[in-house]
């Protein structure tokens, strides 16, 4: 196969999959819709339309990951040169991430949210950020940035999750405090679960992400001649790292916990995403490599 | 008397302790991120130079006021120094003490029980002996302390040792960063193909030493240009790959060494590196007067302007008489539409042609100002001429003749000194693993006694999972 047939390859998975995460979003809607019966909850409806719902997941999620690989085979190199892969990338962390923690916790309830972010990120890179596939620019010629991205576009998609449950957490909680929860919102885990499911990922992640600003700046000083210096894109990688150790800081030696937390996070999270939009779609800077 | 000299250590006390409190410096970490984003939203002087220049020129008024708060240079301005120098204090002033405070707890065996085990948490009985709990313990790697009929245990003393390491790793970063801006320097040189760069500062065009950098100590290194090569995609006209073919000597009268340099592959000479930075072309031109004596000989390296190399440059001759000045537009590939006029359609020299209008007057060369040597101030000269050449052809402007005989790339070096990067990469990397210790590890303790029949067992840690592991135990 040469590399354009890789390249026709991984669009139509990546169109496979977005029709996938499409009819997944239809179950979990189903469920969620159709579970609440004025005399409370019928799960025996919607137990089978939250299976096919999952499958569908799952489908779709092996579909982004051979998109993503073949979008790497047809330009014989890692698929993170610009941004519409690393959107595609971030997405896959994302579903994976989910998959994998809602096997040890019920997570189904989370599967519309989800499914609507998956279906944003890849619509917004199929229709504004689709380049096609090339080989990398000079600077973009190192291990290190293997290395790098890779770390950061999985820290990305990890913390999307983590906010994703921080989210819920507040929403429940809000509804709690007006008097209980409503009769769909029962299906949820107590709200001590997904304060710490919250947390425990951004502990999980907060290593990784360290990680990539470090190699970020081995390559740096590779390729342009210094480790750090104060590039929009650096910066911000900064004031992340900063208000996520401040978040880690606060619940453990601070005792932050349940909402005041929930709100670090989210606010955490919040610069994560402005550094990825932002900087690389307005910004100025070094880091130009978002292809637009 | 001395109660105003008290009440004055008092109070520096107060400060300190206030400095060096956990939720303070915390405070500083987060001013110091605050602190960061004006440098994301203006131009940095020391990044983009040339857009601080336009902002000044599109907002003089405000430029003047942002330009007073150090808002071009937010990064080295005196309010961002000072949150660092004091997150710095803050951070050696709380954990130098502790450290001696961590050693000792470390190397001390865990406390015997309480009197009572069922005030603490995860009480519970078990039919076993004492021998048992201490095997299953032992096994599982806690630190014992044994008396006749009950036993104290202890495991994850390194989640201390691990927050230590990270913040002491922390002061080895910074330490890093402040010998590299002290000690280390960074310059840049543009090197047209077929010369040769010796390092010393004159060869600079743009140096910038630390306060303690020994400008006549430079390594005596130097670099021949040899060979340049620049591929493109034919498509997109994006970079593929650059190649400098530099011929390399450790001093003037050594044997010199052939190297490849790419973006990626810098050159090394002891702690100083070498980097290709960008590139770019010099057309070669010659410039007679009227009587055909050459005035002017040799490559003018020009400023490209756009990916596909466009470029600007000036071409001096302060020796004819009146001065001759060049302002010259040169495109590797030329095209033409009605838009834009002449452009450079391709990076590569495809169809090279310099575009020249010739100006006749005062260079003003000598008066002092520093000259981009990119740009003719033309202000009170005369333009006699305006032409475009191809390779080979010459022009006739009246009082002289100037040849266009050819280009060559050249290439922009960066040497930089780095003397606390290796501090800094290392004091970051133990900083990962102290911090993996100090959020992944669980501190625990568990007690046992036991009354003859029964062991009573009851224990608590700073993380959830002692509740599993005691049930674990008690499985056993
Ligand atoms: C630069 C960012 C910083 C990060 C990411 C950070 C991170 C951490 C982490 C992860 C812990 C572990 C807490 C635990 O597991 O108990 C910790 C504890 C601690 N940090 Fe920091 N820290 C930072 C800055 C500082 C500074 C500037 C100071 C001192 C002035 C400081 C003082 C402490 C102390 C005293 C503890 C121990 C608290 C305890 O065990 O109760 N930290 N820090």
């Amino acid at each position: 196969m040469t590399g354009r047939d890789w390249a026709y390859l991984s669009n139509d998975l990546i169109y496979v999959a977005l029709f996938a995460y499409a009819f997944s979003f239809l179950g979990y809607a189903f469920a969620t819709a159709f579970s609440v019966k004025p005399g409370g909850i019928d799960r025996s409806t919607t137990k089978r339309s939250n299976r096919i719902a999952t499958i569908f997941f799952i489908i779709a999620t092996a579909a982004l990951t051979l998109g993503v690989i073949a979008r790497g085979l047809s330009a014989t190199r890692v698929p993170w040169g610009n941004m519409y892969e690393f959107s595609i990338t971030g997405a896959l962390t994302f579903a994976i991430a989910y998959l994998i923690i809602g096997r040890k916790y019920d997570l189904r309830w989370l599967g519309l949210p989800i499914t609507i972010l998956i279906l944003i990120i890849l619509g917004t890179a199929i229709t504004l950020l689709y380049r096609p596939s090339a080989p990398l620019v000079p600077a973009l010629q190192s291990t290190w940035l293997v290395v790098h991205v890779a770390a950061a576009i999985f820290s990305g998609g990890l913390f999307l999750l983590s906010n994703t449950v921080a989210s819920a957490y507040l929403w429940i909680d809000r509804m709690e405090r007006r008097g209980g929860r409503s009769e769909f919102a029962k299906r949820l885990p107590s709200l001590e679960v997904l304060d710490q499911l919250s947390y425990r990922l951004v502990a999980f992640v907060f290593p990784l992400w360290t990680f990539a600003i470090i190699a970020g700046a081995i390559w740096a000083e590779a390729a342009w001649g210094r480790y750090w210096g104060w590039d929009p894109k650096e910066t911000w990688s900064f004031i992340t790292w900063i208000l996520y150790a401040a978040y880690l800081h606060a619940r453990v030696t601070a005792g932050w916990k349940g909402r005041k937390a929930a709100w670090l996070s989210l606010i955490a999270g919040s610069s994560y995403l402005f550094n990825y939009v932002y900087i690389n779609v307005w910004g100025t800077g070094r880091h130009t490599y978002s292809g637009l | 008397m001395s109660a105003p000299e008290l009440q004055g250590t008092s109070s520096l006390r107060y400060l300190w302790r206030q400095l060096t409190s956990m939720r303070n410096a915390l405070i500083l970490l987060l001013l110091l991120g605050l602190a960061s984003i004006p440098g994301s939203i203006y131009p940095q002087r020391t990044q983009s130079p040339l857009k601080v220049r336009e902002y000044f020129e599109t907002n003089p008024e405000f430029a003047k006021w942002l330009d007073r708060f150090y808002l071009f240079d937010v990064y080295g301005s005196p309010w961002f120094s000072a949150i660092y120098i004091l997150l710095f204090v803050s951070l050696i002033g709380c954990v130098v003490p502790r450290t001696w405070h961590y050693a000792k707890e470390a190397l001390r065996k865990p406390a015997p029980p309480p009197s009572s085990l069922k005030q603490l948490e995860n009480y519970q009985t078990a039919n076993a002996t004492l021998d048992s709990a201490a095997d299953w313990l032992k096994k599982n790697r806690f630190r014992i302390t044994r008396d006749k009929n009950s036993l104290a245990a202890e495991k994850g003393y390194l989640r201390e040792t691990g927050n230590l390491f990270f913040h002491l790793s922390l002061i080895v970063v910074l330490l890093g960063i402040g010998a590299s801006s002290v000690f280390g320097m960074r310059g840049e040189a543009i090197v047209t193909i077929g010369e040769r760069f010796i390092n010393v500062p004159t060869s600079y065009d743009n140096l910038a030493p630390g306060r303690f950098f020994n400008l006549e100590r430079m390594p005596p290194f130097t670099i021949t240009a040899a060979n340049f090569d620049a591929e493109y995609d034919a498509e997109t006209r994006q970079p593929l790959d650059y190649t400098l073919v530099a011929r390399v000597t450790d001093s003037p009268t050594s044997t010199p060494v052939e190297k490849i340099v790419k973006v990626n592959k810098p050159l090394t000479f002891g702690d100083s590196r070498v980097y290709l930075q960008a590139n770019g072309f010099s057309p070669l031109v010659t410039v007679r007067d009227q009587e055909g004596i050459v005035k002017f000989e040799g490559p003018v390296p020009f400023l490209p302007q756009d990916s596909n190399l466009t470029s600007i440059g000036a071409i001096k001759v302060p020796d004819a008489d009146p001065q001759i000045g060049f302002v010259a537009t040169f495109f590797p590939t030329a095209a033409r539409d009605e838009v834009r006029g002449g452009f450079s359609s391709f990076p590569e020299l495809l169809d090279p042609r310099l575009l020249i209008s010739v100006w006749q007057g005062d260079l003003k060369m000598d008066s002092g100002v520093p000259q981009s040597v990119y740009r003719i101030d033309t202000d009170g000269m005369e333009r006699i001429g305006l032409k475009g050449l191809s390779i080979g052809e010459s022009y006739d402007y009246g009082v002289g003749t100037i040849t266009f005989n050819g280009v060559v790339p050249w290439v922009n070096l960066q040497v930089v000194k780095d003397p606390g990067k290796q501090a800094a990469l290392i004091g970051s990397i133990f900083a990962i693993i102290g911090l993996l210790a100090s959020l992944f590890i669980r501190q625990r303790r568990i007690y046992v006694r036991s009354n003859g029949k029964q062991i009573e067992i009851a224990g608590f840690g700073n993380r959830p999972g002692l509740e599993e592991e005691i049930k674990r135990m008690v499985e056993k």
